[in-house]
């Protein structure tokens, strides 16, 4: 209770009072009450790149939700001797620094990247694609930053499921198609919703890989918020835009909370 | 069930991680306040100071030879940009520092918070060292609070191997020839963003016009799909790397491009002028160490090694006569002379309304 109030409780109150004050002349916070915030963060500009940004973010879960489950399902398939080091594997990435690590993938992904020079010395294409600085590369660069995210939660609740019920799946008729979706994927549902929000949420918010991979051609709420905090100097408004990040994470938490327990219903109804 | 647990809670650990790095907060290097009680009478051996400076902006070996000139021990506290220092000078109210360097537009912020104390000149003799040009800098005139440091201007930095055709307007970056298409990169930070277009469009850089303004961020998204990007991080590499030809740069970072080809240009419509400063805080309980250690800086044998350090013109003239012609052959922006850098335009500050037109245009160009 105290952990709670201390760590998140306080941090959302200061960040919701920041965004009814106004900036002060030296980028402080001037303590008088205001709407102007809210009334500028309603402008068009500011709903486009929350689209955008919704877009890259669910595009980029999507794509880790595939490569995620699989990874998972191999690991949790394979001897118990070897999972403990798979998922170390898994992990290890998270032991260098993000920014590193990004701008590992610019060394990839440029003109004269290893990418673009092995596809060319394939001859597979003349000159270069277009890997950097687009929307292309900053879901890479999203999907790789997050992936252990989905991988995690989702071997879990595949391990737990274990053999037993993929078999009576099988004994019982059903393929391995049907046998996955109809079995295997609904009962692995809560490590899916866990894996899902665990790199919805920070894609949605990062803004080091739209600026170093996306060139800052295309800019994410992130980029928005660290604009007003860091260049402006604006805090009440960054609040302003950084409670509009909140509040969608708080509807997919509610949604994830609703949609598990009414699973959970379902089963205790005997379905 | 116990591991699967474990497991969602350690994946929440590494979220929380992951999201206090990408904040790019940098705890650690806070300083106290050291608690040895300082009146004005403790000698000046018995005297320590703590020095705000940006990040590889020291050069080496200064603070231990500052230590044998004089007995105080200097502590340096590092931040990455002048908003990261106002955040640590906002968070303790302006105290917990000696000796700060600020950008010369961050200025009035300093001191208009009560944060900054007024020079005592009699304290620094070698002030005399300045060229007359930077004593009289807008943002401070007469050095009533601030000596500078460094000082440059922002121009296009290019492949003389790689461009063809001749660079001396901020046309050729707005509205690059065919064979720059793609090639180009433009500053990303907001108070340079804009720069280009007003420049090009014969507007003060300082200008709180919302229709100037307006002006400006049209004819700069009219220029973002000839972009590579905006960069102000490593544009000096896209160069080294081929990717770009030309960049906007700031001319001490010109200097960082490896490629032998690089040449740095000041367009003919002009440019800005910027200037790093050093102050020293009015909370300062060391203030005649403080006044040595500027002293000391602006003898010309140190503030040469600035210099030679950050590539970075110091505004020493005796200091710039002891550089070696060399570096100015290899590196043209350091022999940009004084009278011709005041030609620039200084930035100065923003006022609150003009602040909030240039981020809304800032954003607008971003997500066109």
């Amino acid at each position: 209770m105290g952990y709670w109030l201390i760590l998140f409780v306080v941090p959302v109150g200061l960040i919701l009072a920041y965004s009814f004050f106004r900036r002060s002349p030296t980028g402080g916070v001037d303590y008088t009450f205001t709407l102007d915030n809210y009334v500028r963060a309603a402008d068009p500009l500011f709903v486009k790149v929350l689209v955008f940004s919704v877009r890259t973010a669910l595009l980029t879960t999507l794509i880790s939700l595939v490569v995620g489950y699989a990874v998972a399902y191999f690991i949790a398939t394979r001897p118990q001797r070897w999972r403990t080091p798979m998922l170390v594997l898994v992990v290890l990435p998270f032991w260098t620094n993000l920014l590193i690590r990004t701008f590992a993938w610019i060394v990839l992904l440029n003109n004269e990247g290893l990418v673009n020079r092995i596809l060319r010395g394939l001859g597979a294409i003349d000159g270069s694609l277009p890997l950097l600085n687009n929307q292309f590369a900053i879901v890479v660069g999203l999907v790789y930053a997050y992936l252990p995210l989905m991988i995690l939660p989702l071997y879990a609740s595949i391990e737990r499921l274990g053999r037993s019920a993929r078999e009576a799946a099988a004994d019982l008729g059903a393929g391995p198609v049907r046998g996955f979706f109809r079995v295997t994927f609904p009962m692995t549902l809560p490590g899916v919703m866990a894996g899902c929000i665990f790199v919805f949420v920070p894609s949605l918010g990062n803004f080091i890989v739209p600026d170093l991979l996306g060139g800052g051609k295309k800019i994410m709420m992130g980029n928005l918020i660290q604009q007003q905090f860091f260049q402006a100097r604006d805090w009440p408004f960054g609040a302003t835009l950084a409670l509009s990040v909140l509040a969608i994470t708080m509807v997919l938490l509610i949604a994830q909370a609703w949609i598990l327990n009414r699973e959970k219903r379902l089963i205790a109804h005997g379905a | 069930m116990h591991r699967s647990r474990l497991l969602i809670v350690l994946s929440s650990f590494l979220l929380f991680a992951l999201v206090a790095a990408a904040c790019g907060s940098d705890s650690g290097d806070d300083p106290g306040s050291d608690g040895s009680s300082s009146e004005p009478a403790v000698p000046l051996e018995d005297q320590e100071l703590v020095f705000g400076n940006f990040g590889a902006y020291t050069p080496d070996g200064f603070l231990e030879d500052f230590a044998a000139e004089t007995g105080v021990d200097v502590t340096i506290s590092e931040f990455s940009t002048n908003e990261d220092m106002l955040g640590k000078l906002q968070a303790a109210d302006g105290t917990g520092y000696d000796v700060v360097m600020v950008t010369g537009n961050y200025l009035q912020t300093l001191i208009d918070a009560g944060w900054v104390a007024e020079l005592d000149h009699a304290q620094i003799p070698n002030l005399s060292n300045l060229y007359p040009e930077a004593t009289e800098l807008a943002f401070d005139p007469g050095n009533v609070y601030s000596v500078p440091y460094t000082w440059g201007t922002t121009g296009l930095c290019y492949r003389s191997d790689l461009v063809n055709t001749e660079i001396d307007s901020w046309d050729d970056l707005l509205n690059p020839v065919a064979e720059l298409q793609g090639k180009v990169t433009m500053l990303g930070t907001e108070r340079w963003l804009l720069q280009p277009a007003l420049l090009s469009l014969g507007y003060s850089i300082n200008t709180e016009d919302p229709a100037e303004i307006d002006e400006a961020k049209n004819l700069t998204i009219e220029a973002k799909p000839s972009l590579l990007q905006f960069n102000d991080t490593d544009f000096y590499a896209r160069l080294d790397d081929g990717s770009a030809s030309m960049v906007h740069a700031w001319d001490g970072w010109c200097n960082y491009a490896a490629n032998k080809n690089v040449e740095f240009v000041v367009p003919s419509e002009g440019s800005d002028l910027f200037a790093d400063t050093m102050v020293v805080m009015d909370s300062s309980e060391n203030k005649e160490a403080a006044h040595a250690f500027i002293d000391f800086v602006l003898a010309p044998e140190n503030h040469l090694k600035v210099a030679e350090l950050v590539l970075y013109k110091v505004p020493n003239a005796p200091a710039m006569e002891m550089l070696d012609p060399a570096l100015i052959k290899a590196y043209p922006n350091m022999g940009i002379s004084p009278s011709q850098l005041v030609t620039y335009e200084e930035d100065l500050p923003l006022g609150t309304e003009g602040q909030a037109a240039w981020s809304q245009a800032a954003a607008e160009i971003k997500a066109a």
